[in-house]
C-alpha cells in the first residue's frame, strides 16, 4: 500500500512570513470538504472503503475522491467495472463481511440501474433478518441541476429514496455539513443516501476543515441525522428547504427583508428521518410556510412536507403551505433550466400569495 | 500489493486490454458432455479429469440426499394442508443441493434461491428457521452470520453480487473464505447475473457460481433464455473457467463442485458450474406444469433420478446395506416430523416487531406508527372482551348445563 504524507501544517511552515495583515481565515469547498470527510474516516477506520466509476486514478468526475488512492491504496480506494447494480451489490456483500463501503453514483441518473438492489437488498436486508445483518453502507449521489449538465445528469431522484423504508436520505447544503454529515453517514450503523447538490460542489465556506475533523472525532458535533436547522430566524413566514434549494430560499428571505418581512429558512438537511418537530415549531411560530424543492413537485418530498404541516400546524396556520418545486417534466436542457429551477422571484411570489393582511 | 484487487493479472489500471488473449483461452470452456461420475445405472464412469470421491464421503452425501428428498415431500405436504403458503420444491435437483452444501467448510459461504432450502439445511440451519419464510412469519428466519448462509433471494441473480461482495471483503482481509452462490437457469438472463461473474472475474475473487439448470424458468423452456451453446459457455466470456456437470450424479457434483472450491481457495479465483438437471414438480404447488410440458417429458427424467442411481452404485459396492438405508431413512424421518410438529403449532407473530428492525433505531415517525398499532390493537381487545363478556352472559341466560 503506497502512502504519502499529508502535512498541511508542514506545508504551510514554507509560506513567506512577509505576511503583515492577520492570517487570512481558511476557506474551503463544499466538494474539498466532503474529500477531507473522506479521507479522514478512511485515516481513522480501516474498515471504510470507497469505490464506483472513475474514483481511482481520476479521483471521481468532481473530484471528490482526490488522492484517496494514492493515500490508501487501490485496495482501499478503486475503480469498478461500469455497472451500477454491481457496484451496489458488491457493496452489499462488503458490509454483511465487515467492511464499510462508501459507494459513488457517477450522476443522479446513473444510479437507477442500482434501483432494485437499492430497494429490494440495501433498504430491506436489515429488517429481512430482524437486524442480524445491518448494512452499513453509503450511496454518495452527485445530484440535481444548476449546472447546465445534459439529460440525466441533474436529476432530484430524492423521493424515490424517501419512499423507500429502511433508507436514511441525507442532503447538505453548507461546507461544515458536507464534512460533518458525511462522516456521520459513514459511521450510521444503517444504509444512507448522501445526495450532494452539485451546484453547491464550488461554494466555499470560512471553515478550518482540521478543526472540523477535530470537532468530530473528539465527539463535539451535535448529531445531524434527524435534524433540521434554522438557517435564517424570522418572524413572518417559513421557507422550508433542503440540499441545493436552501441557498435559493436564503436570497429570497434576503430579498423578502428588503420589502419588510422576516422569514425564517429551515433547512432540513436530513429528509429521512423527518425532523418534524423542527419544523412544526418554526411554522407554528410563523403561521405561513413554503415548501421550497427542485424536484417535480407531484407526489414529491415537497408533497409530504406540506401534508405533515397541515396535519400538524392546521390550527397555527394563517394561509394554506404552498409550493415552490421543479414543474412535473423531466428535467430540461441547460439553455431552459432557469425556467424550471425555483427562483428567488417565485419564491417571494409564493410568499405574497400566503394571504396576507396588511 | 497494488495488484492484489486484480489478481495478479496486470496491473490495476492496465488489466485484460493491455496484453494479448492469455494463451490456453479454451481451457476456460467447459467439457463437450456433462462430467458424468456414476451413471444413472449405478455404474462408474470413468474420468480422468475427476477422480471418484471416496466410498465414506459419499456414502454421508447419500443420507443428505435422502433426508433432502424427504424435507421436499414433508414441505409439499404441508402446503397442502395449510401450514404453509408456498414450497418451491427441489424434487429431483437433491444431488445439486446436498453438494452445494457439502463442499463447503464452516468458515465458507452460501448465497442460496428460494428453491435451495434442502441445501440451507444441509448447511447446518435449522429446518423451522428456513420454512419460517415460507410459513409466513417474517422474510427470513435465520442468521445469515451463524451458519453463513445468507437469506435465500427472491429477486432472481441479485444475491451473485453479494457473494461477490462477502468473497471481496475476505479476501481484502486474507482469509481463506470461498463462497459458493446458486442461481437457476432462467437467473442467467439477468443483468446481475453478468455483473457479478464480470466483477468476480475482475476482482478475482473466491467465488464459485454454480447454475441449476433444471430447464425451466417457472414455463419458460432454457431456449427462450439463450441459445448460448450452454450456459458454462458463458464463463470464457468473463475470463473465467466453466463447466457442465450431471445434476443428477452426487459423484460428479461433488467432484466437480469441490474442485471449483479448491480452485478458489488456493488463489484461482472464480468460476462457473452448470449442473444439468430437471425441475420434476412444478414451479411452485401455485403452479401448473401440465400447461407447459407433458407426462411423458418429466417422465424421461424419473430413471436418471439422483437417490437412485447413488443408491444403486453405494449398494452395488455393498457400502450400503439394508441397516444402513433404514438408518438414513429413520434419519430423514426424525427431520420430518420435527419439521410437522414444529409447522403444526401455532407460532404467535407479534405486530410490535413490524417496526422493530427497519432501523437501528427507531424514528420518530415509526414511534408515532407503532403507538398507533398499539392503540389500536388495545382497542380492538379491549372490544373484543366486552363482545366476549356479553356473549358469555347470553350463554348464562340460555342455561348453564349445556356448556359441559
Amino acid at each position: 500500500m503506497t502512502q504519502t504524507t499529508e502535512a498541511p501544517a508542514a506545508r504551510l511552515t514554507h509560506q513567506p512570513e512577509a505576511v503583515a495583515a492577520p492570517p487570512a481565515r481558511a476557506t474551503a469547498t463544499f466538494a474539498k470538504a466532503l474529500n477531507a470527510a473522506l479521507a479522514d474516516t478512511m485515516a481513522a477506520d480501516p474498515g471504510v472503503l470507497m469505490f464506483g466509476e472513475d474514483v481511482g486514478r481520476l479521483g471521481g468526475v468532481f473530484r471528490i475522491t482526490d488522492g484517496l488512492t494514492a493515500r490508501f491504496g487501490e485496495e482501499r480506494c478503486f475503480d469498478t467495472p461500469l455497472a451500477e447494480a454491481g457496484i451496489m451489490g458488491m457493496a452489499v456483500g462488503m458490509a454483511m463481511n465487515g467492511m464499510k463501503p462508501v459507494v459513488e453514483m457517477q450522476f443522479d441518473a446513473f444510479a437507477y440501474p442500482a434501483f432494485e438492489q437499492i430497494v429490494s437488498h440495501v433498504a430491506k436486508m436489515p429488517n429481512r433478518t430482524k437486524g442480524a445483518v445491518r448494512l452499513p453502507i453509503v450511496i454518495r449521489i452527485p445530484y440535481a441541476g444548476g449546472i447546465g449538465g445534459v439529460e440525466h445528469h441533474c436529476d432530484s431522484s430524492e423521493a424515490y429514496y424517501a419512499h423507500t423504508p429502511g433508507l436514511t436520505v441525507l442532503a447538505p447544503a453548507t461546507v461544515r455539513d458536507a464534512y460533518f454529515m458525511l462522516r456521520e453517514a459513514i459511521a450510521f450503523p444503517d444504509p444512507v443516501v448522501f445526495l450532494e447538490p452539485k451546484k453547491l460542489y464550488w461554494s466555499k465556506e470560512e471553515v478550518d476543515l482540521a478543526e472540523l475533523r477535530r470537532t468530530f472525532e473528539d465527539g463535539q458535533a451535535p448529531r445531524r441525522i434527524g435534524r433540521a436547522v434554522v438557517a435564517r430566524p424570522g418572524t413572518d413566514a417559513t421557507l422550508i428547504s433542503y440540499g441545493p434549494s436552501v441557498p435559493t430560499a436564503l436570497a429570497a428571505a434576503a430579498a423578502a427583508e428588503e420589502e419588510g418581512r422576516s422569514i425564517e429558512v429551515i433547512d432540513l438537511r436530513s429528509i429521512v428521518p423527518f425532523d418534524d418537530e423542527t419544523v412544526c415549531a418554526s411554522v407554528r411560530r410563523t403561521g405561513r410556510a413554503v415548501v421550497v424543492a427542485e424536484a417535480p413537485g407531484f407526489a414529491s418530498v415537497a408533497s409530504e412536507i406540506v401534508a405533515r404541516v397541515q396535519e400538524r400546524c392546521f390550527h397555527s396556520l394563517a394561509a394554506p403551505v404552498l409550493r415552490v418545486t421543479g414543474f412535473d417534466i423531466p428535467y430540461p436542457s441547460p439553455k431552459l433550466e432557469h425556467f424550471y429551477l425555483p427562483s428567488v422571484g417565485r419564491i417571494l411570489d409564493a410568499v405574497d400569495n400566503l394571504q396576507w393582511e396588511d | 500489493m497494488s495488484t492484489a484487487i486484480n489478481g495478479g493479472r496486470g496491473s490495476m489500471m492496465g488489466g485484460a486490454s493491455g496484453g494479448t488473449p492469455p494463451a490456453g483461452a479454451g481451457a476456460l470452456l467447459p467439457s463437450a458432455e456433462p462430467v458424468q461420475l456414476v451413471g444413472p445405472d449405478g455404474q462408474h464412469v470413468h474420468d480422468d479429469r475427476y477422480p471418484l470421491p471416496d466410498g465414506e464421503q459419499l456414502l454421508r452425501a447419500y443420507g443428505c440426499l435422502v433426508a433432502g428428498r424427504r424435507i421436499n415431500d414433508q414441505a409439499n405436504a404441508l402446503v397442502r394442508q395449510g401450514r404453509m403458503a408456498v414450497y418451491p420444491s427441489s424434487h429431483g435437483q437433491e444431488a445439486c443441493q446436498v453438494a452445494a452444501a457439502l463442499v463447503l467448510g464452516d468458515e465458507d459461504w452460501l448465497f442460496p434461491t428460494y428453491r435451495d432450502t434442502v441445501a440451507v439445511i444441509t448447511k447446518g440451519v435449522d429446518p423451522l428457521q428456513v420454512l419460517t419464510l415460507l410459513r409466513g412469519d417474517w422474510h427470513g428466519g435465520y442468521d445469515p452470520h451463524e451458519h453463513r448462509v445468507a437469506t435465500q433471494a427472491t429477486p432472481l441473480a441479485t444475491q451473485l453480487l453479494h457473494a461477490v461482495g462477502v468473497a471481496h471483503a475476505a479476501k481484502l482481509r486474507g482469509e481463506s473464505t470461498v463462497v459458493l452462490a446458486m442461481c437457476g437457469d432462467g437467473a442467467t438472463s439477468e443483468g446481475d447475473f453478468h455483473e457479478a461473474l464480470n466483477f468476480a472475474a475482475v476482482f478475482h475473487v473466491p467465488v464459485v457460481f454454480f447454475i441449476q439448470n433444471n430447464e425451466f424458468a417457472i414455463s419458460v423452456p432454457l431456449k427462450n433464455q439463450t441459445v448460448a451453446p450452454s450456459l458454462a459457455h458463458k464463463a470464457i466470456g468473463y475470463g473465467m473457467p466453466g463447466e457442465r456437470v450431471d445434476g443428477n450424479d452426487l459423484a460428479a457434483l461433488l467432484a466437480v463442485l469441490g474442485a471449483a472450491v479448491n480452485r478458489a481457495r488456493d488463489g484461482g479465483g472464480p468460476s462457473l458450474i452448470e449442473a444439468h438437471t430437471y425441475r420434476m414438480q412444478a414451479h411452485t404447488n401455485a403452479d401448473d406444469a401440465t400447461r407447459y410440458r407433458s407426462a411423458d417429458d418429466v417422465e424421461r427424467w424419473v430413471p436418471r433420478d439422483p437417490i437412485l442411481r447413488m443408491r444403486t452404485y453405494l449398494r452395488a459396492l455393498t457400502l450400503l446395506g439394508d441397516v444402513g438405508e433404514r438408518a438414513f431413512a429413520d434419519e430423514a424421518d426424525a427431520i420430518a416430523t420435527a419439521i410437522r410438529k414444529g409447522l403444526n403449532t401455532e407460532v404467535e407473530v407479534n405486530p410490535a416487531e413490524l417496526f422493530e428492525y427497519v432501523y437501528t433505531e427507531k424514528t420518530t415517525q415509526l414511534r408515532e406508527q407503532a403507538q398507533q398499532l398499539r392503540e389500536e390493537l388495545a382497542r380492538d381487545a379491549a372490544a373484543d372482551a366486552a363482545s366476549v363478556d356479553s356473549a358469555s352472559d347470553d350463554v348464562e341466560h340460555q342455561g348453564k348445563g349445556d356448556q359441559r
